[in-house]
């Protein structure tokens, strides 16, 4: 049930404090566009942020930077393998 | 999608097996509490990377397999009475009750819709006025705020025609229901990935102090999953008890706040009864009062019949990881996934499924 893969927010309505506002993002991966429902998700997005989704809500927003800097954090892990990083 | 591949480029999990080895330096045995780990687990032919001294036990956190005999009798007879518009996550469709499961409900006439999102169900309440469209509710922390969301996007948009069978389980409670049992020897936990989103990975700490109980919060990615089991073996073998978070991009020392108040407006704690380990107070979520209009066990009044767990299923035993699917002796022979007897064999996530698919030889 849970897909991991983070989609890039490419569009946002609604407000967020406003639960009565239609509160959507269009996401976007591998060129593939949809709508996530923003309800539930912890921080509100801004377009070029990503999020984590599930059954149709996105659950969690990172910025680019954060997705970004984890993937080299465990590529560098790989390389070197320095043990304070993963202790 | 380019990051993902980033994940799963092999160049990045060598050298963390290479690690994992030198880790292991005391036996242990840890528990993947999710579904999506242990099928996860599977697809990356982890198991057989493992090195000596490290087992791996799967746990109660594939929400299909954990859906009581007598929650899906109810499902089901419910989704018999004429009006009734039933829709489910998939997963569900084919898991056998006493009687049947839904999919022979749908072919004998009962309407049946499978969904994506509990969005999806309350569409269809709103194109079909003349139903009642009741969504079940079957799933973790990570599924409720979903539920939620979409009760309250019903009763702000007065579709009437809408309700939720809430059978939401919540997580730490039954761990430490397991964990209570002697018999039972865990080290480790690979904590689930996306209920922590939701709990935040301070939600473990309780267990790991209470248990003395490694704590590793981890992702779905061969790197992801690699690390986690690194930590635990890394904790056990040191003695340094803790919860660790490895899957930073999903996951927050804190809880998601924004979903715990959607999920506070509309739920309240409630028993519950799991498939395996029975009862277990305040392990569930029940529609709170005010919402009655959304609960389908009050608008349909329904009383939970006092089902049987299958004949010959293990799959109770196997929630708990006491036993492994090749010990069933029905595995492979009467229960397969075309021929299901139990959950555990349905769900795409489920222990059963998983060892059919990938583990025979394991
Ligand atoms: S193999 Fe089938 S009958 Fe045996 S425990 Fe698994 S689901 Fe139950």
């Amino acid at each position: 049930m849970c897909l991991a893969i983070p989609m890039r927010v490419t569009a946002i309505h609604g407000d967020p404090d406003d639960f009565t506002s239609n509160q959507v993002a269009t996401v976007d991966a591998d060129g593939i566009s949809r709508d996530v429902r923003l309800d539930i998700v912890d921080y509100w997005p801004a377009v070029g942020d990503y999020v984590i989704i599930h059954a149709g809500f996105a659950i969690h927003s990172l910025v680019e930077e954060e997705a970004l800097k984890n993937i080299s954090l465990l590529r560098e892990l790989a390389e070197n393998m320095p043990e304070e990083l993963l202790s | 999608m380019k990051h993902l591949d980033e994940y799963r480029d092999s160049s990045l999990a060598l050298p963390l097996v290479e690690e994992l080895k030198k880790a292991v330096t005391k036996p242990l045995t840890v528990m993947e509490v999710c579904g999506s780990h242990t099928m996860a687990i599977f697809r990356n032919g982890l198991r057989s990377i493992l090195p000596d001294g490290m087992k791996l036990v799967s746990g109660p956190g594939c929400p299909v397999c954990v859906t009581s005999a007598s929650h899906m009798d109810a499902f089901i007879a419910m989704a018999d009475i004429p009006g009734v518009h039933v829709t489910i996550f998939g997963d569900l469709f084919r898991v056998p009750g006493s009687n049947g499961s839904l999919a022979e409900a749908s072919s004998r006439g009962a309407k049946v819709d499978i969904v994506y999102s509990p969005m999806d169900a309350l569409e269809i309440a709103k194109n079909n006025p003349q139903e009642l469209i009741v969504f079940l509710g079957v799933g973790f922390e990570t599924t409720t705020p979903g539920i939620a969301a979409t009760i309250l996007a019903a009763k702000n948009q007065k579709v009437d025609n809408f309700c939720v069978f809430s059978t939401q389980k919540t997580m730490p409670a039954p761990m430490a229901a397991l964990l209570d049992d002697p018999s039972l020897k865990i080290d480790g936990l690979l904590c689930p990935g996306h209920v922590s989103t939701i709990i935040g990975a301070k939600a473990w700490e309780p267990m790991a102090r209470k248990y003395n109980l490694a704590c590793v919060v981890g992702g779905f990615e061969t790197a992801d999953l690699l690390k986690a089991l690194v930590l635990l073996a890394r904790q056990v073998g040191r003695g340094d008890i803790k919860v660790e978070n490895v899957y930073p991009r999903a996951v927050s020392r804190e809880p998601n706040a924004r979903a715990a108040r959607m999920v506070d407006e509309i739920f309240e704690p409630a028993d519950m009864d799991w498939r395996g380990l029975g009862p277990i107070p305040q392990s569930g979520l029940k529609i709170r009062e005010t919402y009655r209009d959304f609960d389908a066990e009050v608008r349909l009044d329904i009383t939970l019949p006092d089902s049987k767990e299958p004949k010959g299923c293990l799959c109770g035993e196997i929630l708990k990881g006491k036993k492994i699917p090749n010990e069933c002796p029905l595995f492979d022979k009467r229960c397969t996934p075309a021929t299901p007897i139990g959950p555990c064999m349905v769900s795409s996530e489920g222990t059963c499924a998983a060892y059919h698919k990938y583990g025979r030889d394991i």
